[in-house]
């Protein structure tokens, strides 16, 4: 099993006919990944050149396709706006790659999904991945797929490019991925650490766990009270920025330290105090789960 | 983005938060004539500069006659003033607002703030003002009431009144709290402000509510829709590579060190400049070049870096998944080559087309270093800029 999408999950590309869009669905096909359907207003009844239909409204292409999943590479300044339209359609589950969007918009998102079943991932995130088995893949985002590698450990990331150091070596030594999720850089957004690792202490394929986090806000701290209550299986832990300097916005709208919190000393300690293997580079996550496994 | 004091006031007036008249000037003959202009009486000559502290940095002054103004401003402008906010090495004041006096009979705090627990505005308010809140918040948490307001129906006329009470106001200063609470929201909301701080707001001997100082940051993300505050913008505030930086759409930031960081995604970024850290060394910025970079970005980051006189080595750590490897091998060789690039260089590339990349790098003819893993390559270029000395 895996968490939230397998290879049979349908999806939507909101934003399809865009650069981004293009092409990351022509990598996800290639994937094996069922982009059924894409949606950019004004240009429904066109198809892309992969073969896929375009739709003016995400409520079409679901209608039309049976779609549970969607991805938005939306430009910033319209991409709330996508979201709240792929919730109103009742999808199950919204993957926004987006970058940049305002957080008062955010705030509107996540006031309009309230009462909803629809989960959302990102904004400002590489994506969701269920890597290939049985020429069934499913790669939502923008991750570079090659790296991946069907297996039992979920991964779940405030960060990018750090995801990929990780699966890059669960890959390396072996132990591959059972679900790799980036929950994103943003302050208000959508799935946070506790909503994933619910989600791979009920999956059966998954046999630990690697979260990677970032200095600013929280979410690691209350994922950490999570962690020591309900999480039975090893999670191997890193924190970025214990050298970044306070009061500056370090790349991610959501990664600054303010007045003495959201410091990776305290994040750190929080995952030592819950059982986290914490890792003090990015380096040895890999190396430090497959010891971990072995106890 | 921050804005001024001057700034800020001008922007919450507008919404009818009451300020005491003012002045913003940048020579001491504009300081004198302001004071004039102003009535006469009491007035503060305030240094205008992005950091807060500026009181207890020597910034902000009394004067009660034209030629103090002069004289005050005289030994502001072109001064550093180092505050806690401004790190040690402090900020040049090139401008000077002058305001009109007030009889403090009382200070308070009001703030509103973005927060991302709440997922929502909060407003954040204490009956003790002029201190710093940090402090405060934590030495005397119950001091401060933080009321979230809803992010689509806005503040409800009950929360404004539990605010105003707990500010201390009382009978017609209820009134007068309640529309700069108001105002202040307004001015949040309309500017896609991240915080809009009064610090101190006070009540006068004869009773009224002015806020003495203000602060506005906003979200850069939004910056797209208000092309009107995009004018507030103060360059001679920001670090010129910072400037450079973006115009490419970079992210970059200037640190201390000496270390160079090339680096694609913001956690491995930060992650980079923790492990140059643990060998022994100091970056000498942040430098995301984002997720799509093209070869003209990456050449131009290598020429901010390189335009740092401190830098004694760079270190190039790029995991390309949206960025290809051979598109960063391009954009190092081109700018090695353009900027004739005399430091050591570190380059550790994986991800897409790496074989290409490193392939390009290897025939490039360049004096550099390759590695596999960031703490390989940050003990390389550790090693390799500590020899520069």
């Amino acid at each position: 099993m895996s968490v939230l999408v397998n290879g049979d999950s349908k999806i939507i590309v909101q934003g399809i006919t865009g650069e981004a869009g293009m092409f990351h669905t022509k990598n996800a096909l290639a994937y094996g990944t069922k982009m059924v359907a894409g949606v950019t207003p004004g240009k429904g009844g066109q198809v892309t050149a992969d073969g896929t239909p375009v739709f003016d409204t995400v409520v079409e292409a679901k209608k039309a396709t049976g779609a549970t999943v969607s991805v938005i590479y939306v430009p910033a300044a319209f991409a709330a706006d996508a979201i709240c339209e792929a919730v109103d359609a009742g999808l199950d589950l919204v993957v926004t790659i987006t970058e940049g969007i305002p957080v008062a918009d955010m705030a509107f998102v996540r006031n309009f999904m309230q009462g909803s079943k629809t989960r959302l991932i990102g904004p400002n995130c590489p994506g969701i991945i269920t890597p290939v088995t049985d020429q069934k893949g499913c790669k939502i985002g923008i991750m570079p797929a090659y790296i991946h590698k069907p297996g039992k450990i979920g991964v779940v990331s405030r960060s990018g490019t750090l995801t990929y150091e990780a699966v890059w070596q669960l890959t390396s030594v072996g132990l591959g991925q059972s679900t790799c999720i980036g929950i994103g850089g943003d302050p208000i957004k959508g799935m946070d650490f506790i909503d994933c690792l619910e989600l791979f202490e009920n999956d059966r394929q998954t046999e630990g766990i690697i979260m990677i986090g970032e200095i600013g806000g929280s979410a690691e701290e209350e994922a950490c009270d999570y962690i020591k209550a309900l999480v039975k299986k090893p999670v191997v832990g890193f924190i970025a920025g214990a050298t970044a300097p306070p009061g500056k916005r370090m790349g991610h709208a959501g990664a600054i330290i303010s007045g003495g919190k959201g410091t990776a000393k305290d994040k750190k300690a929080a995952m030592a105090k819950a059982g986290v293997h914490v890792c003090d580079t990015p380096s040895v996550l890999g190396i430090t789960m497959k010891q971990v496994l072995k106890k | 983005m921050n804005i001024h004091e001057y700034q800020a006031k001008e922007v919450l007036a507008r919404y009818g938060v009451p300020v005491p008249k003012g002045i913003p000037v940048d020579t001491p003959d504009q300081a004198a004539k302001a004071f004039a202009d102003l009535g006469g009486g009491l007035a503060v000559v305030k240094a205008q500069i992005h950091a807060g502290g500026r009181g207890k940095a020597g910034g902000v002054k009394l004067v009660r006659t034209k030629e103090e103004a002069r004289a005050i401003a005289e030994g502001l402008i072109g001064r550093v003033l180092v505050t806690p906010q401004t790190g040690p090495e402090g900020r040049v004041v090139k401008k000077l607002y002058v305001t009109q006096g007030a009889e403090i009979a009382r200070e308070m705090y009001l703030a509103v703030a973005m927060d991302r627990n709440a997922r929502a505005p909060v407003v954040i308010a204490a009956a003790e003002g002029g201190v710093d809140i940090e402090d405060l918040a934590h030495n005397k948490p119950a001091a401060l009431l933080r009321v979230p307001v809803h992010p689509v129906k806005g503040v409800q006329p009950f929360q404004v009144r539990r605010i105003c009470f707990h500010l201390g106001l009382k009978g017609e200063q209820l009134k007068s709290g309640a529309a700069v609470i108001n105002g202040l929201l307004r001015a949040f909301l309309d500017t896609d402000a991240s915080l809009a701080e009064i610090n101190p707001l006070i009540v006068t001997k004869d009773g009224n509510v002015l806020a003495l100082d203000a602060k506005l940051s906003f979200d850069d993300n939004a910056l797209f829709r208000h092309k009107d505050l995009a004018a507030y913008r103060d360059l001679n505030e920001e670090d010129p590579k910072e400037v450079e930086a973006k115009k490419f759409d970079l992210n970059y930031i200037a640190l201390s060190g000496n270390i160079g960081c090339m680096v694609n995604g913001a956690g491995l970024a930060m992650a980079t400049m923790d492990v140059i850290q643990q060998k022994g060394g100091m970056p000498a910025n942040f430098l995301d070049v984002g997720g799509g970079a093209n070869k003209t970005q990456v050449t131009n980051a290598f020429k901010i870096l390189l335009s740092d006189q401190n830098v004694k080595g760079i270190l190039v750590n790029i995991f390309g998944g949206i960025m290809k490897c051979d598109t960063i091998a391009e954009g190092v060789i081109a700018a090695a080559r353009e900027t004739k690039m005399s430091v050591p260089l570190v380059v550790r590339l994986e991800g897409t087309n790496v074989d290409l990349g490193r392939k390009m790098l290897q025939e490039s003819g360049l004096n550099l270093q390759t590695a596999t893993s960031l703490d390989e390559a940050a003990e390389k270029i550790v090693k390799a800029a500590g020899a520069q000395r």
